[in-house]
């Protein structure tokens, strides 16, 4: 009966309503100016954080929750994702990720993909991911298939939730530089990177002489209008460009490149970042680490290391912690392991946790409205029976824009059905 | 019995190769040339003790002497050891992985180091991944500051049979002889599903379903027992003419006689099964199934057949046969009475397998398994070595074993403990943060790697 119940909830994806909720008695970690507060009550109400700290009075008719020796946290962000783009990586269907060829560069927009009943989506927030970056990465040919471009389009900042999913189109633009981008434009890093100078001159064109563009009487371009248009909140320095780029003389490049155009910049990847750390610092470039990248994947990663994070932290760059491994999306929540493993190797335990939390969310420019556990922003809250980086710790409760997520997915609907043994062929245990 | 009929045949095959060992004329080619480092008397105080037989000591000693474990338990004394205080700190076997293709696809990744799979036929049972193995891979050095005294190389999944793997002990060698654990058995890779049928089907040619992959193995079987037939007739009638020596047939014979062990690359629980039949069917056995996602929906069949499933902790849906993959998958495995192996299959996940196993331990608890710190090692030390065949020289804290020991800074399934001391056969082959012992392979010189970065 309860386990019906709960096949409901996820068929129909009904959370509790969101009303007035407090979470009371637990170790909140704000990630905001508050800090850590040792036994703290955190007062959600329609959807929002209307009140955090160790003497809040709970409104009568409140939905209390006991968080008494538990951890309480912001929801994690995935900085860099395919969630709600992807079921099945490979051979299971098209993807929404990535195009094929590159008919279109700038202007290719995943956001009309998203796809918020995705078994991903109630996989992935059970295990607390409440905001996620997703962003397309550039198709590579497999087989006869076309290459796909330097510049492979615009990420958009989704929640997990259920309802008015999207929280923000043209959050950054992806492209892809380094071995990976020199593979897309013809083999050399000169092409990729003229490539990428070529969209930008001509955005940069279009905006100053739209009106001759449109009536014919302006050179011909190579991408169309709608990769231009794409590209103006790029050069407007409004949309960040986020590069896919590790080896340091690359870095250097793209720090120069990203000066002369003004341009609102970040790194994912960055195995050879840590190289830069003051560099990067003082050129404002966020980087997105996967700290366990600790492997020459290929010649751009040769001084790949532990404890990169903590130098690029020290030095004053904006880090945010991603999973480096396949599984950065069908596992997103696997950043609490990246942020772990980071604080074993030097990090401070709070900066690891604004890494997955409020970092991503300054970093793409949300951070008025989400990432961490302040008065006013979405009420997006893990409660956790212990240190949330701790692998054996899950969390008991997540809300996302205050609504109480059912805490069911379809792989705990199969760890149900197969943790009986006794009831009969397995298609007949619900 | 079989034993030596195997022993005839190959005598029969290799008359060569006989006379050289009854003339003792040293190691048969190929064969492991592994020397330990040199090591003394060591004595380690008053740690919590995991054995890897499902037993923890508190404050427990372990004396080791001449490269094996020489005692486990309380209030141990040797003079001359050298002496290391573990108190506060926790003790393991060796940590194990099963699957691992470091040194056939090593970093970096470029194409000229593609020497996994040999994608030119499905059956090819006659190649060895040891022949791939590049000793300068980076990888194996950050396996080692993970704890990883010994694993298992095999080659890649594109084929139905894709040839020998082969266990190595994590020690820096010249060629992959130094590096080959004595005594262990090969492995025969196999894989299921989607990767042979995928990869041959797109060129036209068999398999290109799964009816056609099962067709391929049971072909490859029958060529193999009539092999074995030929070799056994010519063992019995002098008369006769053994069959000319066929490298293909060779190994998958070895497997009929019980000399090397199956690891069947499988996902989904109904085609394992099938796999059963076929093994049942040509009188082998399968090892091991590995990466095993659906091992939760035949978890009595694994304990019936006495065959172990390598599994990962948590990664599913990146193809199709991956979609039913569950966290429990491990826990499950093991409430069932089958041997569970948490395996990497990644060099980077091969440096945390301690915490891949932290994360069942968590999801198991949710789904009300209490599994103990004590139980849990086992899923990478012993039952990763009884899946290689190599229990009886390591993979427990037992008298005369292999002393491969790793002293963890605390709980080894926190995400904030890391390998302090790593033990290889007693010689300290590995010590954080101790840039003048540990070792850099030639392709790291120059590289941060060098200076202790990447571990």
């Amino acid at each position: 009966m309860s386990r019906l119940i709960a096949l409901l909830a996820v068929c129909l994806a009904t959370p509790a309503l969101a009303g007035t909720t407090a979470i009371v008695g637990g170790k909140v970690h704000t990630v905001g100016p508050q800090g850590t507060i040792e036994k703290g009550t955190v007062l959600i109400v329609d959807g929002r954080i209307a009140a955090v700290g160790d003497d809040v009075a709970v409104p009568a008719g409140a939905e209390t929750i006991d968080a008494s020796g538990k951890i309480v946290t912001p929801g994690l962000f995935s900085p860099f994702s395919q969630l709600g783009l992807i079921e099945v990586s490979s051979s299971a269907g098209p993807t929404d990720g990535s195009q094929r060829g590159s008919q279109f560069t700038a202007g290719f927009d995943v956001a009309d993909a998203y796809n918020k009943h995705s078994t991903l989506i109630a996989i992935n927030r059970i295990e607390g991911v409440t905001r996620a970056v997703i962003a397309p990465t550039p198709g590579f040919p497999y087989g006869n298939e076309p290459a796909g471009h330097v510049i492979a389009g615009l990420g958009a900042i989704v929640n997990l939730g259920d309802t008015d999913v999207i929280d923000k189109r043209s959050a950054a633009m992806a492209v892809v530089l380094g071995e990976a981008g020199s593979n897309l434009a013809g083999g050399t890093r000169t092409a990729a990177w003229l490539t990428l100078r070529n969209a930008l001159d001509e955005a940069l064109d279009y905006r100053e002489n739209r009106g001759d563009f449109e009536r014919g009487m302006r050179r011909e371009y190579v991408h169309s209008m709608a990769d231009l248009e794409a590209l103006q909140g790029v050069i407007n320095g409004n949309v960040p460009i986020i590069a896919g780029v590790s080896r340091a003389a690359d870095i250097e490049v793209f720090i120069d490149l990203v000066n002369e155009y003004s341009l609102k910049a970040i790194i994912r990847g960055g195995a050879e970042a840590w190289m830069l750390a003051d560099e990067l610092a003082a050129a404002g470039i966020a980087v997105i680490v996967s700290p366990t990248a600790n492997l020459p994947g290929s010649f751009d990663s040769l001084n790949a290391r532990f404890g990169g994070a903590t130098i690029l932290i020290d030095a004053g760059v904006k880090v945010a912690i991603s999973d480096g491994s396949m599984q950065r999306t069908h596992r997103a929540s696997n950043i609490t392991q990246e942020a772990g493993n980071a604080v074993a190797h030097g990090l401070p335990w709070d900066d690891a946790l604004h890494a997955i939390t409020l970092a991503p969310a300054e970093i793409y420019g949300v951070a008025d409205s989400t990432g961490s556990l302040e008065v006013g922003k979405a009420a997006d809250v893990v409660i956790w029976p212990g240190d949330p980086l701790e692998l054996t710790n899950f969390p008991e409760q997540v809300f996302i824009d205050g609504d109480k997520i059912p805490m069911v997915s379809r792989q705990t609907l199969l760890r149900d059905r197969y943790l009986q043994t006794d009831r009969g062929p397995p298609a007949y245990r619900k | 019995m079989k034993k030596s009929v195997a022993v005839l045949a190959a005598c029969g095959v290799l008359a060569a190769g006989c006379e050289k060992d009854a003339e003792d004329t040293g190691p048969a080619p190929f064969e492991s040339r592994y020397q330990a480092l040199p090591s003394g008397t060591t004595l380690i105080t008053g740690a919590t003790v995991l054995t890897g037989t499902g037993e923890r000591l508190d404050d427990a000693d372990i004396l080791i002497v001449d490269g094996k474990i020489s005692a486990v338990g309380k209030g141990l004394a040797a003079a001359g050891a050298d002496v290391v205080d573990a108190s506060g700190k926790w003790v393991t076997p060796g940590i194990i992985d099963v699957h691992s293709h470091l040194g056939v696809y090593p970093s970096p990744g470029t194409a000229s180091h593609s020497d996994g799979n040999e994608m030119t036929a499905p059956v090819t049972a006659e190649v060895w991944a040891e022949h791939s193995v590049w000793p300068q891979d980076p990888g194996f050095t950050t396996a080692l500051a993970g704890g990883v005294t010994s694993m298992q190389i095999l080659p890649g999944s594109a084929n139905l049979i894709g040839g020998r793997g082969v266990t190595l002990k994590n020690v820096p060698g010249r060629n992959v002889m130094d590096m080959k654990f004595p005594g262990a058995p090969h492995g025969l890779k196999m894989a299921c599903g989607e990767n042979p049928k995928r990869v041959y089907g797109s060129q036209g040619r068999a398999p290109a379903t799964r009816m056609g992959n099962v067709a391929g193995y049971r072909a490859a079987w029958i060529e193999a027992a009539a092999y074995r037939d030929k070799l056994e007739a010519a063992a019995k009638n002098p008369g006769t003419e053994p069959p000319t020596r066929d490298l293909r047939l060779e190994t998958l014979v070895g497997v009929l006689e019980g000399e090397i062990i199956v690891h069947n690359h499988c996902y989904r629980g109904d085609e394992m099964s099938i796999m059963l039949e076929i093994a049942k069917e040509f009188g082998y056995k399968i090892g091991t199934f590995h990466h095993a996602v659906e091992a939760y929906k035949i978890g009595d069949l694994l304990a019936e057949n006495d065959t172990c499933a390598a599994m990962w902790a948590d990664w599913w849906g990146f193809k199709m046969e991956a979609y039913d993959g569950i966290r429990e998958n491990i826990a499950l495995v093991d409430r069932a009475g089958a041997c569970a192996v948490v395996h990497s299959d990644s060099a980077i996940g091969i440096q945390r397998l301690n915490q891949e196993a932290a994360k069942v331990i968590g999801s198991a608890a949710l789904a009300g398994m209490d599994i103990s710190p004590e139980h849990a090692i086992r899923w990478i030390t012993s039952n990763a070595a009884k899946s290689l065949g190599v229990l009886d020289q390591t993979g427990t804290l037992e008298e005369e074993k292999m002393a491969d020991v790793v002293i963890w800074s605390g709980n080894p399934f926190s995400v904030y403990t890391r390998a302090e001391r790593v033990y290889v056969d007693g010689a300290l082959a590995y010590e954080l943060g101790n840039d003048e012992l540990n070792p850099v392979t030639d392709f790291s010189l120059g590289t941060a790697a060098a200076t202790g970065g990447a571990q």
